[in-house]
């Protein structure tokens, strides 16, 4: 029997490129693929997606397994998890990474339960073991106050990363690699979910996971009102505008603008936190950023555990003073 | 439409983060003293969509937990809210699980109740934060998914569901039977009323047993994981933080600013 060998990464596609993810797993993959002495490849599933493998190799595999079939245009489960389970059927790959996000949550565990195997879901560390060269895989749990290490006997081993938290290589587009191209085979009628309709909740400016500065207000910032001043600072700063769950909850901002575990994950250079607490699932989203300001009244909140400079006092107060020194500043 | 809804009692997420400490010998968390468990709020929203539905067309929904220690106040919140049943599978048998050994045992559980149109679970548990089991109990009932349900309307034998996505949501429709993981976009989970905190009194939850669900003692809890939890820690915070202060509030927030314009970060 064949044995299972080398690391393959599911690289997800965004308007017909590979995601910010992919990079970022198959910069990972690499080195774990190294540190076994293995082969990586990558897994691209969609319609459309050939012209992808050359990316997938400047960034760092070997390999390509091609599944291109028009029923797989839009993410659905009853499409995506065969064809990803076909692929690894044949690969055998010893470690299988995708991403943390939406795909990647539906995908892995469904995958998991059907390969009778193991998923571990939002690592944030990857490493192997020296001893019995097993995937160590580290995740934040409890919303982020503890962390656990996992490891399993089975394979393929899978794990899924969160976004930023590896660093995709610089690409080489040198780098050349073998296509494989694999038959989705898909039933249509074995399909018992169709997609409708696709709502973007555009958002102005520049884009919160990319931004380099990020002000985002919590549930102290009292309505949509107060917002507004977040709205102007952010783009006198040439950053984005985030928030924690309550506003988004509440109405006061749109739901894409949620930082956190279970929301968008920024790393800019500067975070600015206004009326947040800081709770743990909150700080999970913006934990990369070595510069966190907090505008908090209550010096016990925990977001002063967490920032680098901050301020004690009402952010009705302190906000507009602070807008115009800045503003003063960026003039002079 | 017969509904099935997976609650999980949790260590409250809300509790300040101070106050959270690990057993790192017995890789366990210690729950902070005085701040009693609750049901993981995802999974309030999943009992929210399941009520959602039965006020509009009616139905009978059945709530499950499983665990050790169910406190009867926490896991019969459902019910105050509206729930029809309650199914706990409480046996220490079941502690320890992993997403395989929760996911077979539920499933199991929901195999005995027969009947279902539609099984919700919360997106993740506030615990361990997989996101697993939902698509778990799935894959070993057969059955079609979506995750992330932020809006659901049933009609003609399938569910119309808005899934969250990363820039906004799809509109994804699906066969029946099926089940749906809730995120918290769906809306805030009802507050039990006086009369449903009556009515909960009176519905005494059906309490089974490994063998009544038929599983095996090795399948169950810590016998049945496939992972292996090697360590767990609390991450150390190094952050010292520097306040900035002033005569005044507005005073603070000018120099905030000349502060940050000092470290290079404006
Ligand atoms: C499984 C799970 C996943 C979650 N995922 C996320 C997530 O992705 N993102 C997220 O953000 N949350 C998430 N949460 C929710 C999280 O636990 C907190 O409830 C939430 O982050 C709290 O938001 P907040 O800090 O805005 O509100 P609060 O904790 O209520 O804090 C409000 C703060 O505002 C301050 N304040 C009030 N008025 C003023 C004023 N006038 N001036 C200055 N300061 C003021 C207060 O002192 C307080 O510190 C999740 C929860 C769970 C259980």
């Amino acid at each position: 029997m064949a044995e299972y060998s080398g690391v393959m990464v599911h690289a997800e596609a965004e308007e017909g490129k590979l995601a910010a993810i992919a990079t970022e797993l198959l910069g990972c993959g690499r080195r774990l693929a190294d540190d076994l002495g293995e082969e990586l490849s990558a897994v691209i599933v969609g319609s459309g997606v050939s012209n992808l493998a050359a990316e997938a190799f400047a960034s760092g595999a070997d390999k390509v397994y091609l599944v291109d079939d028009a029923l797989l245009q839009d993410y659905q489960t009853d499409t995506h998890v065969p064809a990803v389970e076909k692929v690894v059927r044949q690969a055998m790959p010893r470690i299988l990474l995708l991403g943390q996000t939406s795909i990647g949550r539906d995908l892995a565990p469904r995958l998991a339960f059907r390969l009778e195997t193991t998923a571990t879901m939002d690592c944030i560390e990857l490493d192997i073991d020296p001893g019995s060269k097993r995937l160590r895989r580290t995740k934040p749990v409890y919303g982020g106050n503890a962390r656990a290490v996992f490891t399993s006997e089975l394979d393929p081993q899978i794990a899924t990363v969160r976004t930023k938290a590896m660093t995709p290589l610089a690409p080489d587009t040198s780098r050349k690699g073998e296509v494989v191209n694999v038959a989705a085979g898909l039933d249509s009628s074995k399909v018992r979910t169709r997609v409708l309709e696709k709502v973007k909740q555009e958002v102005e400016g520049i884009s919160l996971e990319a931004a380099n500065v990020v002000i985002s207000g919590g549930r102290g910032m009292g309505g949509a009102e107060g917002f507004k001043q977040l709205e102007e600072l952010a783009k006198m700063l040439k950053g984005a505008m985030g928030a924690s769950r309550p506003p988004c909850d509440n109405g006061w901002v749109p739901d894409v603008l949620q930082v956190g575990l279970t929301g968008k994950i920024v790393a800019p250079d500067l975070y600015i936190a206004v009326a947040l607490s800081g709770s743990s699932q909150h700080m999970a989203g913006c934990s990369g950023c070595k510069n966190i300001v907090a505008i908090n009244k209550d010096p016990e909140a925990n977001i002063f555990r967490e920032a680098r400079f901050g301020v004690v006092g009402d952010w009705k107060k302190v906000l507009p003073a602070f807008s115009a020194k800045v503003k003063e500043l960026l003039a002079g | 439409m017969n509904m099935i809804v997976c609650v999980k009692q949790v260590i409250d997420p809300e509790a300040p983060p101070s106050s959270f400490r690990v057993d790192e010998a017995g890789k366990k968390v210690v729950p902070p003293a005085g701040v009693p468990p609750v049901i993981s709020p995802f999974d309030e929203n999943a009992v929210e969509a399941a009520l959602r539905i039965k006020d509009v067309q009616g139905g009978k929904i059945t709530v499950i937990s499983m665990g050790v220690n169910l406190l009867r106040e926490v896991v019969k919140k459902p019910l105050s809210m509206g729930a029809d049943e309650l199914v706990l599978l409480e046996d220490e048998a079941f502690a320890g699980g992993d997403s395989w050994s929760n996911a077979r045992a539920l499933a199991l559980a929901i195999k005995k109740i027969g009947v279902y149109d539609l099984i919700f679970c919360g997106r993740q548990a506030a615990d361990w934060d997989e996101g697993q089991v939902g698509s778990g109990i799935a894959e070993m009932l057969g059955l079609p998914g979506v995750t992330l349900a932020r809006k659901i309307d049933v009609s003609d034998g399938k569910a119309r569901v808005e899934q969250v996505t990363a820039d906004g949501y799809e509109v994804v429709e699906v066969s029946l039977p099926a089940l749906i993981t809730v995120s918290n976009e769906l809306g805030e989970a009802r507050y039990p009323t006086i009369k449903g905190i009556m009515a909960a009194k009176k519905i005494e939850p059906i309490v089974w047993k490994p063998a009544d669900i038929g599983l095996e003692p090795e399948q169950a809890g810590a016998a049945g994981r496939k992972i292996i939890l090697q360590k767990l820690y609390q991450p150390v915070h190094e952050g010292k933080c520097e306040i900035i202060e002033g005569e005044s509030p507005e005073e603070a927030g000018a120099k905030l600013a000349l502060k940050l314009r000092e470290a290079k970060l404006l």
